[in-house]
């Protein structure tokens, strides 16, 4: 009785505990959360008009399996994801869509951030809008998360930074005129500014990565991967708006 | 690939009240600035002319320049006192030509 006491207890002190966690898109400028926004402004509305093109293009194309793109609500918040078949591996969204497209179309994958593949990846992330994150669980996933999770704390490259060091210690601060943000991955892909095209989750991480002047893991490597699993969980629960907008 | 475009504009736009029309196409918008990783010069392939015209009337029309970002967008406000066809034309370098109609149906 005691202990089912404590426990109670416990669970309301957890629940009444506020979320810190700040998406990206509440820090930015409030011209950039316009354009994010704002479905006429948005940067991306070029690459979904391509993704929603593809979409229905071939053959074998993904409206043929899938219907239209809205009946895949929801199913970006699901990676990565451990799949069982298909070679078996973590796959993360934009991994997923090349699976299908080399298994079920026959067609050979592209190449990682491929102007059509981003395309399809907003697409279909754009449909989970507003649902929280729920990344998947399995002892395979586990295993990545937990391997993401060491990476994030270690301190890499020449620089000698960790991530954590980064967008846990000092999230909120300033680094030269930037705000350093939280490092959550509710928007993926995002149209960076910087980048003037949209991106995905590892071409972001590949970015930081170098920028600490670490070796940068190959594209879908364990490694970003791991990450990306680890990031997931970091961001459970946060609702998605994909595409977004960062600078 | 075809061309892309993207328009946004209310479907029902108020009799004489103005309203705000934004266009977007896909283009690389090459200056002709710009060199190869080769070394070799990038050749101008540029977006000149942005028009819009409602039934065959100019409403608004731009000419576009290589500090123009790739993709370029435009947005304007315009009137219109009856319904009718808007024909956006973006031309440009090397025979670039895109067009898209919108009807408006003026309340």
């Amino acid at each position: 009785m005691r202990a089912l006491l404590l426990l109670l207890v416990a669970l309301a002190a957890r629940a009444a505990e506020p979320d810190l966690r700040r998406s990206g898109r509440d820090t930015m400028s409030s011209a950039l959360r316009t354009l994010q926004a704002d479905d006429a402004q948005h940067p991306a509305q070029l690459a979904l008009a391509l993704g929603r093109e593809l979409w229905g293009q071939g053959g074998k194309s993904c409206a043929s399996c899938h219907g239209e793109p809205e009946k895949l609500r929801g199913a970006a918040t699901r990676y990565p994801a451990w799949l069982n078949g298909e070679g078996g591996g973590i796959v993360d969204l934009p991994g997923r869509i090349q699976r299908c497209r080399v298994r079920h179309q026959q067609q050979p994958a592209w190449a990682p951030e491929a102007e059509p593949l981003l395309a399809l990846t907003a697409l279909v992330a754009q449909q989970s809008r507003g649902l929280p994150l729920a990344p998947p669980r399995s002892p395979e996933l586990d295993a990545a998360a937990r391997q993401g999770q060491q990476l994030y704390t270690t301190r890499l490259g020449a620089l000698n930074l960790s991530c954590a060091q980064c967008h846990d210690e000092r999230a909120g601060l300033r680094l030269g005129g930037s705000l350093i943000p939280q490092g959550h991955v509710d928007d993926y892909p995002v149209y960076r500014l910087e980048w003037q095209s949209l991106g995905s989750l590892q071409r972001r991480l590949r970015g930081c990565l170098s920028g600490v002047r670490a070796q940068v893991p190959a594209w879908d490597s364990a490694e970003l991967l791991a990450f990306e699993a680890y990031l997931a969980r970091r961001s459970a629960g946060m609702p998605m708006q994909p595409p977004g907008v960062r600078p | 690939m075809a061309t892309r475009a993207v328009i946004s504009l209310p479907a029902t736009p108020k009799a004489g009240e103005a309203f705000e029309v934004r266009a977007t196409v896909a283009h690389a918008m090459e200056t002709g600035y710009r060199s190869s990783d080769e070394g070799a010069r990038l050749p101008r392939d540029l977006v000149r002319r942005f028009e819009c015209r409602l039934d065959g009337e100019l409403v608004f029309a731009a000419d576009i320049f290589a500090a123009i970002s790739a993709n370029p967008y435009v947005s304007f406000w315009m009137r219109a006192s009856q319904s009718g066809e808007l024909r956006f034309s973006w031309r440009g370098d090397n025979g670039f030509e895109h067009f898209e109609t919108r009807t408006i149906s003026v309340t």
